[in-house]
């Protein structure tokens, strides 16, 4: 990662109903190992309260953890994050995510989905680099 | 278990002992040190200096009998094979039976049921996001719903694995429906699948409902209920798959859950229940992880530590009190997505460890699980693979066939040593209930978890796949995605308004009234009135809503 002044802000949660958390759990350690600040919440958070947190914490990227179905929520969180004011805000989503379900996923808006066997280097540097580009973004 | 070193009248073992050291340190050059997941060291070679036999009968002794280390039957897969219980459930409550029925038809005996995400988080259909509904589980809500469910079947001779965490709607909804066909509650069998409410508040978060102190009581009133109408009901079943899913390793999965198992007895007892009343219907549920002998090892272990603690701790007298039984499933953690068929040979290896584990009832993952829930032909490829090494490989022609190995036994001495020090970690910290309150079995989980993700980020351990051996994965082989159709669902959500307009308001209302105010009366038995509510027309949702408005709305504690 390279240096900077302020380290990447990363809310790393889940939406929905499912609570399987070992991945999300491990991803958030290695972000903050990694020198990012991360915002961790318990799982079945509503849009509302995703998108509540990313104001108050002022974050660049947001982690979605989905084991079972809950990233067919992802859209109604970017759309939920856009009306905010909060568009440049980058969301990934990591876990199952199903071929169909990943295509449908970027055409909302997101920007990465990470499946199984994606490695802690990978995920630290698209993170950074979404983190980047939400600040550019935010910047024009 | 021995820890002496042992004497072995072996003329000339010593000589050949030297000289094979010698030659292998020759051959290998620099030994690098291996330890299992649980942290045991593993010797490159195990001799009668490891383990004698001279102990066997305090050590082993023969299946069925004490410490049942080799089997908790005499005849064991020898005379009865293990259940094949596969994990069922999808869409509405008609999905669910035609899956049964054709489950049923193929022989099966023991079935499961799974409901929806919404279920476990103890709502009713309508009370989430429709988008959800039936994409994990069968969406069942009330008493017509589990009569469709198991519409055409027999329930009084039909084993039901219910995946029902606390306070156990779904159980009541099916004596709900046993009365309403005349079937005695006597007659009615199978497993309160997740009925662990410590491992749902410190590893499989979705299932935690109602907060601790409830949950706590909640427990002792089913169990306690069970035993006076349900005898063939199994009303516990204590999970070292969630922790070890969460990332314990074997071993502290072993200790953490019977850990928990005294914790629930001890609760049990301190109600004036006698042991023997309630231990039989004790049940253990256990992750097969790809560790192949260490997963055997932690098996043998528990059942041999259960028996010892039963019998010490609590005085049981009864055998069927001392029988250690389980359920295995093979782990989903160690599956990869690339190259998915790699799983199916991944699966048999852990099937594999939790026969000669020897385990009373399997379930196989099939083979896309992450890909997606599960279709119906990798399903069916997960139970081929039972039947295959059962009928096939022959496994099962001889009790416990790795025992007496000097590997497997001196392993199985050493994961005893390693969940026994997991067990007075957590006894130090007053016991599992006070130690999952204060977040210590979270943080050693939380540890374990990181090492071992770190040893395969660093390659240490191998997926093939994923950090070794990589190829391109051919998309085609990926099987279109199945889920609910949106109209089915809408469909289930108007029986669910037709259902509560139509029934008798008056007898749902005193029931959800006496519900609550037995949560706040000690004497009373809360599940008595889970029941009661259930029968009167009461709602899953409205049963849990109720009782966490009066204890509590359950929040695990996670750490990061």
């Amino acid at each position: 990662m390279a240096e900077r002044s302020e380290p990447p802000r990363v809310l790393v949660t889940k939406l929905g109903l499912d609570g399987h958390d070992r991945g999300s759990r491990v991803v958030a350690a290695f972000l903050r190992d990694a020198g990012m600040e991360v915002i961790y919440t318990n799982p079945w958070q509503e849009i509302a309260a995703v998108v509540q947190l990313a104001l108050q914490e002022d974050v660049d990227v947001i982690g979605i953890s989905s084991l079972a179905t809950d990233h067919l929520l992802v859209p109604k969180l970017t759309r939920a994050l856009s009306e905010a004011g909060l568009g440049h805000v980058r969301v990934v989503v990591g876990g199952i995510v199903p071929d169909e379900d990943e295509s449908r996923l970027l055409e909302a808006g997101v920007s990465h989905v990470f499946h199984p066997g994606s490695t802690r280097d990978e995920i630290i540097t698209e993170i950074d680099g979404l983190a980047r580009q939400s600040r550019e973004r935010r910047m024009s | 278990m021995s820890q002496q070193p042992i004497q072995l009248p072996l003329p000339g073992f010593e000589a050949a002992k030297v000289r094979w050291q010698d030659e292998y340190g020759q051959q290998i050059g620099a030994e690098n040190s291996r330890r299992n997941r649980s942290g045991v060291k593993v010797r490159p070679l195990y001799t009668p200096a490891d383990w004698s036999g001279e102990r066997y009968l305090e050590d082993l002794g023969f299946p069925g009998q004490v410490p049942m280390t080799r089997g908790i039957y005499p005849s064991m897969h020898r005379g009865r094979s293990w259940s094949q219980r596969q994990l069922i459930g999808l869409g509405t409550p008609q999905d669910y039976n035609g899956r049964l029925k054709r489950i049923l038809d193929a022989g099966g005996s023991a079935v499961s049921l799974i409901p929806c995400n919404s279920v476990y988080r103890g709502f009713d259909a309508d009370e989430v996001d429709a988008l959800l509904l039936g994409t994990c589980g069968a969406v069942v809500n009330t008493v017509d719903d589990m009569d469709t469910c198991f519409e055409g079947v027999d329930i009084a001779t039909l084993s039901t694995a219910m995946n029902d965490p606390l306070p156990f709607t779904l159980l009541a909804l099916l004596l709900a429906v046993a009365k309403r066909r005349g079937v005695p509650w006597n007659k009615v069998t199978g497993t309160s699948n997740q009925s662990d409410y410590i491992s749902h508040f410190v590893a499989n978060h979705m299932f935690f409902r109602i907060a601790l102190p409830g949950s706590r009581r909640i427990l002792v009133d089913h169990i306690d209920f069970a035993a006076r109408h349900l005898p063939g009901w199994n009303p516990v079943s204590v999970v070292g798959q969630h922790m070890q899913q969460a990332g314990a390793t074997p071993a502290e999965a072993m200790g953490l859950t019977l850990s928990t198992a005294v914790q629930y007895a001890q609760d049990c007892i301190a109600r004036g229940m006698d042991p023997d009343a309630f231990l039989p219907r004790f049940t253990f549920f256990f992750d097969i992880s790809i560790s192949f002998f260490e997963e055997i090892a932690k098996m043998r272990a528990g059942r041999r530590i259960w028996c010892q603690l039963v019998r010490e701790r609590f005085g049981a007298r009864d055998p069927r009190s001392w029988r250690f039984k389980f359920h295995g499933q093979t782990s989903g953690v160690d599956l990869t997505r690339q190259q998915p068929l790699n799983n199916i040979a991944r699966v048999t290896a852990q099937a594999m460890a939790g026969i000669f584990g020897g385990l009373q009832s399997l379930h196989t993952d099939a083979h896309d699980e992450v890909l997606s829930v599960p279709t119906e032909g990798a399903a069916r490829i997960a139970v081929s693979t039972q039947n295959i090494l059962r009928e096939e490989a022959h496994l099962t022609d001889v009790i416990d066939p790795l025992g007496g190995s000097y590997y497997v036994e001196k392993l199985t001495d050493d994961m005893e040593e390693e969940i026994r020090a997991v067990m007075d970690r957590v006894e130090d910290a007053g016991g599992m209930y006070r130690a999952v309150e204060s977040g210590a079995v979270q943080s050693m989980i939380g540890t374990s978890a990181l090492a071992f993700q770190e040893k395969v980020e660093s390659g240490e351990q191998t997926v093939v796949g994923v950090n070794a051996y990589r190829a391109e994965d051919d998309l085609s082989m990926r099987a279109a995605l199945s889920r609910p159709r949106p109209e089915i669902m809408q469909a289930q959500l108007e029986r669910l308004a037709r259902y509560k307009r139509g029934r008798p308001m008056d007898a749902v209302n005193t029931g959800l009234d006496a519900l609550a105010r037995s949560a706040g009366t000690e004497q009373d038995n809360v599940y008595e009135k889970v029941v009661d509510a259930a029968v009167a027309g009461a709602t899953h949702g409205e049963i849990v809503a109720t009782l966490r408005e009066e204890m509590g709305f359950g929040q695990p504690l996670v750490q990061v």
